[in-house]
């Protein structure tokens, strides 16, 4: 936490608090994990190597979803009351609160992930055969591409009429190269067929430009009307 | 049109602001001294708000230049305090939270200054109760303690005394008085400007996007005339 501005870190505290409080987005984001996993499970009986073949795809695809749900409610609770003015308002730095926002955000989809993993082993009789350090590598470069993208990309959508549309219309696309990075690199992990360290990479790589981009940026769509 | 030969507290030239094809503000000039309450006044759609929004950098205008104390509104972002008819606070928060997070926005680590913002307008800091549970008044005043808790030379309100009773009405309007006397200017935007006659130093009236007349009484400009 020291490595943060005090106003990245005083903001950062308060969303946790916030959230803690109301629990809007994690409960949100829970329910729709919980949802995916059930349904699937009982759409179709697959065998354990069946599973390691499409549980990838759902899983990355059932956090994406849920992303999308907390990303919405965290900037909508800056809307009410026009918090968000105060702090545009104050000498605070734009990037302060796209920093603070994207850590918030990104505890609360790991929090979520931590939760759900243990359900998506169990129901869908996962094991790894690649190595296990990879996964939780492929799941932090993941979780926060997922969440430095969205946490721009709401902000962008902030003042538009319908922000839960919009959101995921321009979020999606956008994070197709990362979808499919974090899907190759644990298909590899679980099934031990071949080396996610290229999918490992471009993941990293995806993140450093992302961020760099969304700091760049995030001034001007602050102050956008 | 300027107020007096004390230097310029603010000073506007040239203002415009548009939404769309509809003109908020026609060229606005006008200059406003330090230490000086000031009242603005209008019907609905005269440019109040815009202009306040505008001079607390939260609107870009078009064209026309903006000088705070010599500086843009965002280079002198300290040394304002800006107050919105809603309330700017997280509901799920106490007053004293909500002002301690602003409070560290502009570098304040201690609860003494927030403690006395919130004493300052007639409210208990030690009122553990959540903000979105507190009566319209309550909320308007614990706003007030937010726009004025690191000490701005210039305050920006809109709407301060709306669903306020009349007692804390003229709590409050005492309370800006004091402040006005102790160098701060005060730009305040009302339809209540009755309870400010013999307080504010000059009521400027405004119409159709311009600064049409400014007044030491609250008498209407075509009476005055």
């Amino acid at each position: 936490m020291s490595l943060l501005s005090p106003v990245t870190r005083a903001t950062l505290l308060k969303d946790i608090r916030l959230e803690w409080r109301s629990k809007d987005a994690l409960n949100s984001m829970l329910f729709f994990s919980l949802l995916v996993v059930v349904i699937f499970s009982f759409s179709f009986d697959p065998n354990a190597e069946e599973s390691r073949q499409i549980a990838p795809g759902l899983i990355w695809v059932a956090f994406l979803f849920s992303t999308v749900v907390a990303l919405n409610q965290t900037w909508a609770r800056e809307l009410r009351n026009h918090a968000l003015d105060a702090y545009r308002v104050s000498p605070a730095s734009p990037n302060s609160l796209f920093l603070a926002k994207t850590l918030g955000n990104f505890l609360f989809v790991t929090v979520l992930e931590a939760l759900m993993a243990p359900l998506f082993v169990v129901f869908y009789n996962l094991r790894s055969i690649g190595p296990v350090w990879q996964l939780l590598l492929i799941g932090v470069l993941g979780t926060f591409a997922l969440v430095v993208n969205g946490t721009f990309f709401a902000a962008l959508s902030l003042r538009t009429r319908m922000r839960e549309i919009m959101l995921p219309v321009i979020l999606f696309p956008v994070s197709i190269p990362a979808i499919q990075a974090m899907v190759e690199a644990t298909h590899i992990v679980l099934t031990g067929e071949g080396t996610a360290r290229f999918w490992i990479v471009l993941l990293l790589t995806y993140d450093v430009v992302f961020t760099t981009a969304s700091l760049a940026l995030f001034g001007l769509i602050l102050n956008a009307e | 049109m300027t107020g007096s030969s004390n230097p310029a507290a603010i000073a506007v030239r040239g203002l415009v602001k548009q939404f769309g094809r509809f003109a908020a503000l026609r060229g606005v000039d006008a200059e406003f001294s330090v230490g000086k309450f000031y009242v603005v006044l209008g019907d609905n759609g005269a440019g109040k708000t815009t202009l306040l929004r505008s001079l607390a950098g939260l609107a870009q205008p078009n064209r026309g230049e903006i000088s705070i104390l010599g500086q843009t509104p965002r280079q002198a972002a300290s040394l304002i305090g800006y107050m919105a008819h809603p309330s700017l606070l997280y509901d799920e928060f106490s007053g004293l939270e909500n002002l301690r997070y602003f409070a560290q926005l502009y570098g304040i680590a201690s609860d003494e200054p927030c403690a006395r913002a919130i004493r300052s307008v007639g409210l208990d800091p030690a009122l553990a109760r959540p903000v979105g549970q507190y009566s319209q008044g309550m909320r308007q005043r614990m706003s007030l303690a937010r726009a004025i808790l690191h000490d701005p030379g210039i305050l920006f309100l809109d709407e301060p005394f709306s669903n306020v009773d009349v007692q804390s009405t003229r709590g409050m309007a005492t309370l800006l008085r004091g402040m006005c006397d102790s160098g701060k200017t005060i730009f305040l935007v009302t339809h209540q400007a009755t309870v400010l006659e013999g307080i504010a130093d000059e009521f400027v009236w405004m119409r159709s996007g311009l600064i049409v007349a400014r007044t030491a009484t609250l008498t209407p400009p075509q009476e005055n005339a």
